[in-house]
């Protein structure tokens, strides 16, 4: 079976997965760079980051040889154990930085909410595998929601709401399993709504909301589809009220600190010093590094430490300094070919467990990337979540790797499942 | 939409979205490069050191010296001993809390300069005591060393920039300093270097981390240059220690190299005064001595009637105009009737006949007329004698700016027909009208440099090169390049007046400029001169004016010597020029009972007269 594994693993994404970690290592090590400090030494994060590197690595080897079927039947174990740890937070976690998200082990740190996010994959793959799931029942709806939900108030109870916001990526799976697709319509229908309401004054949205939908209707009506105006008219009612609804919670319900971050990322207010300090420095990183970079340890801005959280959360400023757009481009396309690799891949899975899994893994992926990325770049409000396999992190490269490790077992047992 | 194709297409629209975005950002967009750099580099400017300026023989006169200014950073101050540092610093506490107030509104985090330019002596002190004093400190600067009290006004001086020099020129930056006048401001660029610029990686809270780029981007400073002057500083000391007590200016030349060995104005300063604290205080006492005018150079802004010294150039002209015979003699009757009822005086006897020779050496003013006469008359119309007669003395470089290496100056007068055309009308005027030209009173006006050139000129026998101060560049020596320029006079008419120019000294009216063994030529003047006093033109004292040359064969210096008010020219001018020859060629003195006489000698009861408010005599 050896030889076979060799044989039918997906090198493709082996390689990619590679390619991003060794990007991690070089951008840390830079990021974190002091030059008195030894290179053995715990206290030195990049020497940490190798080490859950090897670590993870080796973990991940072992999952190589886990029986597909394992996964599956142990879903519900995995997430109840998950569940277990994140509760035990309350009780035995460490505080950093005002979070209890940590598990204090020796010297090491784990993040209990990185491996959720493996237990929420397995479990929701297990469920949709399963013979009698149907996504056009309300109750199984129901019944995803709160298995969703469950982990994602823990979270968000400890606080770690931009970690939590992490799970909504699982919604990905439930469209490509068969959820309506008018339920995406609505909502990103509901997103638009929602940041015109905080971008323009309530009257001039309602407005923009009676012209679009009269044009729509008129449209309609001219090409002869005869839409129904009780049903504009419905439309148009809920949309207003939810219009100034958004107004409200963003107004009344949202914290000070969450409307500093949207309206900074919509251009409403400019604050280079105070809450927008962090996007402006990376913008400047990035901006900085032209189209060739400024080069490896080379970056001021990173020599300098301005850009706060620079070796977790904005990483990709130090690619953007000191690699340029050549980097940063590169970055791009490793991540899109990663994602779109395990997703061609999982098509071809007649397995549903197997696919949605594979599906799941991308989905995730796919969020973390556009979420700290968009942070970086500035233009996704400020959610502090890592980037795959390049944050600075050891529960996340971990959490990533078992994942990559897990999916890479289930493709080259494609042919074995049954 | 295919359920198989929203994440993919997601993911691609994002890609793409991230794509646009990083183009805009690192390739269309060029500011975030300077943020960056505004951000994380501290730029530190590097200066060279002022360059030094020798004499001719090599002696250091203007070096530089370490000059302190004391810092604060507010933020890091704590109770200190008040009375101690003000004693120490000699200011009141009033002062220095009122200034540490206006330091605390700029910045409590950057320091400021509290007191500049401490001198050595209160650094000295204040070193010890330093440590006292959290929050404060010593930063060494450079000024200005001089090893001489003389030559103020040839050095200039430096200060710093204001805003106009800031517009005029984008080199440099606020607190920087600039050559403010003389050979500091002409030779700016020279002297100041270029300066350099040292980049540094710096961290959020602005502590400096280490070079930035490794110092790859630096600029290294360009050293200034130090100049040699033409200067004699002893001749230049000696010609203000003559000079003290009266007002006045000396410019001795090098006839054939053009430069100047010593440029002397009376009153003057010592340079030590521009330098350090007090030097917007001294330089406001300066400017507002508006008797003594003591920043005005009046070697080179004074302008003057020249006096008789002119009667060699209107003999030169008249002779290249051949319209005299230097033989042919003209009767002097104490002077003559130049017009009908004018009458010019002179000092020669009833009956006197002079010729070139005689009439040089006994100023005659009755022969320099008949000479300036048959120029104008030598043309059908005076107005083209005239034209001819202003050609020949803009040749000797009067009526114009010479171009020497100095920024100010002024350019002298000499009529032209025009000029008379306008005052008298086109047929209105000949030759007896104009006739004080002859013996350049008149509206003719030099400065003492123009006349020391034009002895200079004479002195060659036929040319001058432009004087200057500079002699050379360390590292530029093409820089300095001078031409001979040719006057109009052809060198054979030179002779008959540089041998009157002989007999002024050795039986004329300046025989007391004799000095033996050196061959003197040399012609006094005496001119007439006027103020505005409550409003009436107020004749004064004649001005004392001498030109000279030595040796006569192979001259090594010319000289003009001016001295306001100081009655005729043998008095003053004559002896003064005399001494400097005799100081520069020997480098003694022998005749003390003279040297004494000019060191101690006073005019300033001459110059209070107009001053007292009450009726003065002259020529007393």
């Amino acid at each position: 079976m050896n030889n076979t594994l060799f044989l039918r693993i997906d090198w493709i994404t082996l390689g990619l997965y590679a390619a991003l970690v060794y990007i991690g290592f070089i951008n840390i090590y830079s990021a974190t760079y002091d030059e008195n400090a030894a290179f053995w030494n715990l206290t030195n994060p990049i020497t940490k980051q190798l080490l859950f590197g090897i670590t993870g690595l080796l973990g991940g080897i072992l999952l190589l040889y886990v029986n597909g079927k394992f996964f599956e039947q142990f879903a519900w174990y995995f997430y109840g154990l998950g569940i277990l740890l994140l509760c035990g937070l309350f009780l035995l976690g460490k505080i950093v930085s005002g979070a209890r998200s940590w598990y204090g082990i020796g010297g090491v740190s784990l993040q209990p909410s990185e491996f959720m996010k493996i237990a929420m994959a397995l479990l929701i793959a297990r469920i949709l595998s399963e013979f009698q799931t149907n996504l056009k029942s309300w109750r199984q709806l129901i019944k995803f929601g709160v298995l969703i939900a469950i982990p994602m108030l823990l979270i968000v109870l400890q606080p770690d709401p931009g970690s939590a916001l992490v799970f909504t990526a699982f919604t990905f799976v439930l469209f490509r399993e068969g959820l309506n697709i008018r339920i995406l319509y609505f909502i990103l229908s509901l997103l638009g709504l929602f940041l015109g309401a905080i971008l323009w004054d309530t009257p001039v949205m309602t407005s923009i909301v009676v012209l679009f939908l009269s044009g729509f209707y008129f449209l309609l009506k001219r090409l002869k589809f005869q839409p129904s105006l009780v049903i504009f008219l419905l439309i148009g009612l809920i949309a207003t009220g939810f219009v100034f609804t958004s107004n409200y919670i963003f107004n009344n319900l949202f914290e000070q600190r969450h409307r500093d971050r949207f309206n900074l990322v919509l251009g409403k207010t400019v604050d280079n010093q105070g809450i927008g300090y962090n996007t402006n420095q990376s913008i400047i990183a990035i901006g900085s590094g032209g189209f060739t970079g400024k080069g490896f340890l080379q970056g001021s801005q990173t020599k300098g430490n301005f850009v706060p959280e620079q070796h977790t959360d904005y990483i990709f400023s130090t690619i953007g300094e000191e690699w340029g757009f050549l980097g940063s481009f590169v970055t791009l396309l490793l991540f899109g070919g990663l994602i779109i690799r395990i997703i061609v891949q999982s098509e071809k899975q007649s397995n549903t467990f197997h696919r949605s899994f594979g599906y799941g893994v991308a989905s995730l992926l796919f969020f973390h990337f556009f979420i700290n990325v968009g942070m970086a770049l500035g233009i996704v409000p400020t959610i502090g979540i890592p980037l795959p396999f390049i944050s600075y992190g050891g529960s996340s490269l971990m959490a990533f790797t078992f994942l990559i490790f897990i999916y890479l077992n289930l493709d080259a047992n494609r042919l074995n499942s049954y | 939409m295919n359920k198989k194709l929203i994440l993919p297409g997601f993911t691609v629209a994002v890609i793409l979205l991230f794509t646009v975005r990083l183009l805009q950002l690192q390739i269309v967009s060029t500011v975030y490069d300077k943020l960056s750099m505004g951000n994380a580099v501290v730029t530190r400017t590097l200066y060279p050191e002022r360059g030094f300026m020798y004499d001719r023989n090599g002696h250091l006169l203007v070096a530089n010296q370490p000059a302190y200014d004391l810092m604060v950073i507010p933020e890091q101050i704590e109770a200190f001993d008040t009375l101690e540092l003000t004693s120490l610093l000699e200011i009141s506490k009033g002062q220095l809390m009122t200034k540490l107030r206006e330091i605390k509104k700029y910045s409590t985090k950057l320091p400021s300069v509290i007191i500049g330019q401490i001198n050595k002596q209160q650094h000295a002190y204040l070193q010890e005591k330093i440590w006292k004093y959290p929050g404060f400190f010593l930063q060494p600067k450079s000024q200005r060393a001089y090893f001489t009290e003389a030559a103020a006004n040839l050095f200039g001086y430096v200060s710093e920039v204001n805003q106009n020099d800031l517009k005029k020129d984008n080199y440099y930056a606020m607190g920087e300093l600039i050559g403010r006048q003389g050979i500091e401001k002409y030779y700016e660029k020279y002297l100041r270097g270029e300066k350099g610029k040292a980049f540094f990686q710096k961290d959020k809270f602005n502590r400096i981390i280490g070079d930035f780029e490794a110092g790859s981007q630096n600029i290294s400073v360009k050293q200034a240059q130090d100049l040699q002057l033409t200067i004699d500083i002893e001749l230049q000391e000696y010609g203000e220690a003559l000079l003290k007590n009266k007002r006045g200016g000396i410019v001795a030349i090098e006839p054939h190299s053009g430069e100047l060995l010593a440029l002397v104005t009376a009153p003057s300063f010592t340079p030590e005064l521009l330098v350090g604290r007090e030097r917007s205080k001294n330089f406001k006492t300066l400017v507002q001595d508006t008797i003594a005018k003591p920043l005005f150079d009046r070697g080179l802004q004074a302008q003057y009637a020249p006096g008789s010294p002119f009667k060699t150039l209107n003999a030169l002209i008249a002779l290249q105009e051949k319209v005299i015979d230097p033989n042919a003699k003209v009767t002097c009757n104490k002077g003559h009737f130049y017009a009908r009822g004018a009458f010019m005086e002179c000092k020669c006897t009833i009956g006197t006949k002079n010729n070139l020779l005689r009439g040089i050496y006994k100023s005659c003013n009755t022969y320099f007329s008949n000479t300036y006469r048959q120029i104008i008359e030598a043309y059908p119309t005076p107005q083209e004698g005239i034209t001819r007669w202003n050609k020949h003395l803009k040749s000797f470089g009067l009526g114009n700016y010479l171009g020497y290496d100095l920024p100010i100056g002024q350019p002298g007068y000499i009529p032209d027909a025009d000029f008379y055309n306008r005052v008298y009308g086109q047929k209105g005027w000949k030759a007896p009208t104009i006739i004080s030209n002859a013996i350049g009173q008149g509206e003719i006006l030099t400065t003492p440099i123009q006349m020391a050139n034009f002895t200079a000129a004479i002195a060659n026998r036929g040319f001058f090169i432009t004087p200057h101060l500079v002699r050379s560049i360390s590292n530029t020596p093409d820089a300095i390049e001078y031409q001979k320029k040719w006057t109009t006079i052809d060198r054979e008419n030179f002779e008959p007046v540089i041998e009157g120019m002989f007999n002024v000294v050795e039986r004329g009216t300046a025989r007391i400029a004799r000095i033996k063994g050196i061959d003197v030529c040399g012609k006094t003047g005496t001119v007439e001169n006027f103020i505005q006093l409550n409003g009436e033109k107020t004749q004064l004292t004649d001005h004392s004016i001498f030109i000279a040359f030595a040796p006569k064969e192979d001259p090594k210096i010319a000289l003009a010597v001016f001295v306001e008010n100081g009655r005729w020219g043998a008095r003053w001018a004559a002896p003064i020029a005399s001494l400097m020859i005799e100081k520069y060629l020997t480098r003694t003195v022998q005749r003390s009972w003279l040297e004494n006489r000019m060191l101690n000698g006073s005019l300033a009861s001459e110059y209070e007269k107009p001053l007292l408010g009450v009726p003065f005599e002259i020529n007393e």
